[in-house]
């Protein structure tokens, strides 16, 4: 590409820490408008600064009041966050009860923070689709750390990962059912665990077994998983939490596979997008196509099976004529 | 991007501003709009007008509730809408609900609320409403 893209307005209003086009911004995202790309190609020179901070884990766990303890510990050390919280939307009606705000305090005006609430718009995988853009917006917009929650759906809130250079997945003491659903998902995405409401009996012998599990599992790329035990609550071991992350951030740097991390996870990105678009203009010139209709009839009469008539449409090609035995 | 059809769902800031500690109705209000397809971004109790503002800036919603029984509003909801004026979001509408007398509601819509419901309304008339007043995305 020749030189820097040029900034849009809505750009150079981020830039210069105009909340209200941030907030408007984030909307246009999530609401798919081409008309913001200009900007989002604009800033994507200035990204890559923000670090992502993933807190998955299953319902209640207590992911917003461990969140809401990183951003006071963060704020004090004079970083600015931007935080992302991701809640289910129903799959009935699309509508959507937002409520990790409740948890989340901060000083009045204090211009060091932005708090986003996300739908997950019947995407699964624990985050919505605009999640990334919204982290990248975030990084543009200044913020030295950007914390996303999860959905909270036990073991497919695995999609932390993409947005995410560290993961920490949210448990809680007697975790019984839950170590399975681990095995099933979660358990391979930590970056770190931490076992909340330690101030409940049982959180070390949690945190025992978890030692016991991860000590059979294959540590992945050199990083042996971090267990912590900590009471949001209470505010008990926030700090020991951010350390355990920092220590991944500086794994991350040290062993000098963030780069080929972050190349990993642009390639699903770009990979997704473009399969995305190509599937849509597929879809619609397919369905504008006449011979589907033709070649529909002779599926519905059990003449031709819906995988020859998948074949035979892969033959012609999108554009050309489908040819029809 | 690949446009969707349909539009984007209402966002909806609900929020109790005040010093009271119940929330049982704002709760039904969020549960009852979410039902009706918005996106109901629920701050919760004891809500300072500022942190009501700027939740609404940083979540961009298209209409703001605010229930309130304490007695305040005529303090507290013209310092919201006076705070949306001076962050140039007054295109987000406000309505309210909660314990509001007739003259009160009546001078809080002169100053710009969109609409005060008192404890009787019915949740369908509370949906319709908003959905009527509910800014509109170009
Ligand atoms: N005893 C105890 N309760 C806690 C602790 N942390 C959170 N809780 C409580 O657990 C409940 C859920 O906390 P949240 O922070 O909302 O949990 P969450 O994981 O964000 O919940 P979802 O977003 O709904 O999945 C609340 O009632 C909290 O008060 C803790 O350390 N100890
Ligand atoms: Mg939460």
């Amino acid at each position: 590409m020749r030189g820097r893209p040029r900034l849009t307005q809505a750009a150079r209003q981020v830039l210069a820490q105009d909340r209200r086009v941030l907030g408007r911004l984030i909307s246009a995202v999530e609401n798919r408008d081409p008309k913001v790309i200009p900007t989002l190609r604009a800033l994507y020179p200035r990204t890559g600064r923000a670090r992502v901070i993933g807190i998955a884990g299953p319902l209640g766990v207590g992911k917003s009041s461990l969140l809401n303890g990183l951003l006071a510990h963060l704020r004090a050390a004079g970083r600015t966050v931007g935080v992302v919280a991701v809640d289910p939307s129903s799959p009935f009606t699309g509508g959507s009860v937002l409520g990790d705000r409740i948890r989340l305090e901060r000083e009045p005006g204090d211009p060091g923070v932005f708090i986003r609430s996300m739908a997950s718009r019947g995407h699964l995988g624990g985050i919505a689709a605009a999640t990334l853009e919204v982290t990248r917006l975030l990084d543009a917009f200044g913020m030295d750390f950007v914390l996303v929650e999860t959905v909270g759906s036990g073991q497919v809130d695995v999609e932390v990962r993409e947005v995410a250079s560290t993961a920490v997945v949210v448990l809680v003491p007697h975790l019984g059912d839950e170590v399975q659903t681990l095995k099933a998902g979660l358990f391979e995405i930590a970056d770190v665990f931490c076992v909340n409401k330690s101030d409940l009996p049982g959180a070390d012998l949690a945190a025992k077994d978890l030692r016991e599990l991860i000590s059979l599992a294959r540590s992945t790329g050199g990083w042996t998983p971090r267990i912590l035990t900590a009471s949001a609550r209470d505010g008990v071991g926030i700090a020991e939490l951010w350390a355990a992350i920092e220590a991944h951030e500086r794994f991350l740097d040290e062993a000098g596979t963030r780069a080929a991390t972050e190349r990993r996870r642009l390639s699903a990105e770009i990979v997704g997008l473009v399969t995305e678009r190509v599937g849509h203009d597929l879809a619609e010139s397919l369905r504008r196509d006449p011979r589907l209709s033709n070649l529909l009839d002779r599926v519905l009469s059990r003449e031709v099976d819906p995988h020859s008539a998948v074949e035979q449409i892969l033959r012609a090609g999108p554009r050309r004529p489908i040819r029809v035995p | 991007m690949a446009k969707t059809a349909n539009a984007p769902p209402v966002r909806v800031l609900i929020a109790k501003p005040g010093l009271d500690g119940h929330d049982r109705g704002a709760k039904v209000v969020a549960r009852a709009l979410r039902d009706a397809g918005m996106e109901v971004i629920y701050a919760g109790l004891r809500q300072t007008p500022e942190e009501i503002v700027e939740s609404a800036i940083e979540e961009d919603v298209d209409l703001i509730g605010l229930s309130i029984l304490s007695g305040a509003h005529m303090a507290l909801f013209p310092r919201v809408l006076a705070l949306l004026k001076k962050r140039k979001a007054s295109d987000i509408p406000v309505f309210a609900g909660g314990i509001i007398p007739d003259e009160d509601a009546k001078r809080l819509r002169k100053i710009g609320l969109k609409a005060v419901f008192g404890p009787g309304t019915s949740l369908e008339q509370i949906v319709t409403t908003a959905r009527g007043i509910a800014r509109h995305r170009a």
